[in-house]
């Protein structure tokens, strides 16, 4: 359950994002999730639930946005199909994750006075 | 002011700001701070990760047997509860401190800098009156196929214990774990006599779809098969000054 130490670390950042522009309120914070990230979204949403209680995030929507896992051939840059054995046909090399692993804060939506 | 009900609605405003970062930026912060620290020390940081009874501890004591103190080893070890595993590091001649993390399911940056200045390096500084960092650093992770994964910890690089009594399926099971490995050590090879339906080649198959470049290892802790090969990998590591880890290619995709 490593999800409610991300949402405690996601909190914080909003919050000082919402510091900056001495925000009383947060209506809506956007994130995005890769595919092979390592986080579960229902549990992160439930975390984010039950941690923004309090918080400037108490009437803040989490929207979350997922992003597909893409690999690539680290010599031609080909994008290698993500199924099977992941190597590119053409180089035989092995394929880098390009995509899919990102954890990201993207936009925090705020009231500001 | 608003004409409905007289609250002042028209005076709210509403900002949009972009933030574009990691959301664990503060941990990854804190990791590039721990790498300084294993740079500036020469030190090649390992961190090893993999299940509960994956052979872990077993692998550390077989290295500092192989070893036989031609290079300084130390360890720091996590755990829920207890301090058994650094015990047995320590009985093996490693000096090590446990990191006891209560109910926490993985290490962190902050953990990790904790015991290197709080415990490890401090506790040899005071017995030895000199400071003198090990050559090889072992992160032993807790015990876990999934939270580890998530946090970088300054390591140069991820090592998974796999034992094949695990099943060779884990890779598929457990995509993020692998695909975060530099070196995936398939441990307890001396049981494979004894399972049906598990073979080298099957966890090779399995590791190819999900983390490509990962390097593969069978060994025995117990019989010392492939421990000369596990050596040889950690010096080739040495010698790059740490390759270039699954945590920086990570970093560098998002």
């Amino acid at each position: 359950m490593h999800e409610y130490t991300i949402v405690q670390a996601l909190i914080d950042r909003v919050a000082e994002a919402a510091r900056g522009y001495d925000a009383p309120r947060v209506t809506e914070v956007r994130v995005r999730i890769g595919e092979l990230a390592g986080v579960e979204t229902a549990l992160l949403r439930k975390a984010y639930d039950v941690f923004r209680e309090r918080t400037l995030c108490r009437d803040a929507p989490l929207v979350i946005e997922s992003a597909a896992a893409r690999w690539a051939c680290p010599r031609c840059h080909r994008d290698v199909a993500a199924a099977g054995v992941l190597r590119c046909a053409r180089c035989d090399r092995p394929a880098i994750l390009v995509e899919g692993g990102e954890i990201v804060l993207e936009r925090v939506a705020m009231e500001v006075q | 002011m608003c004409e409905t009900c007289g609250c002042s609605e028209s005076e709210r405003r509403f900002v949009e700001v972009e933030v574009h970062e990691s959301i664990l930026a503060a941990n990854e912060r804190q990791a590039a701070h721990n790498r300084e620290h294993f740079q500036a020390a020469r030190t090649l940081a390992i961190n090893l990760m993999g299940s509960p009874g994956s052979g872990k501890t077993a692998l550390l004591e077989a290295t500092a047997a192989a070893l036989g103190g031609r290079r300084s080893i130390a360890a720091m070890s996590g755990d829920l509860a207890t301090d058994r595993d650094a015990e047995r590091l320590r009985a093996a001649g490693i000096p090590a401190v446990a990191i006891t993390t209560g109910s926490a399911c993985h290490l962190d940056a902050e953990m990790v800098h904790d015991a290197l200045h709080q415990q490890l390096w401090a506790s040899r500084g005071t017995r030895t009156g000199s400071y003198e960092p090990a050559e090889l650093l072992f992160i032993e992770n807790i015990g876990n196929l999934v939270c580890p994964a998530v946090f970088d910890l300054g390591q140069s690089s991820n090592v998974v214990a796999l034992a094949v009594t695990e099943g060779e399926d884990k890779p598929l099971k457990y995509p993020v774990m692998f695909q975060r490995a530099d070196l995936v050590v398939l441990t307890k090879t001396d049981l494979l006599p004894y399972l049906d339906g598990v073979s080298v080649a099957g966890v090779r198959l399995n590791l190819e779809q999900v983390a490509p470049a990962a390097t593969l290892l069978p060994l025995s802790a117990k019989t010392g098969a492939g421990i000369g090969a596990w050596i040889a990998w950690l010096e080739t590591q040495r010698r790059a000054g740490g390759i270039e880890s699954a945590a920086a290619r990570l970093h560098d995709a998002r």
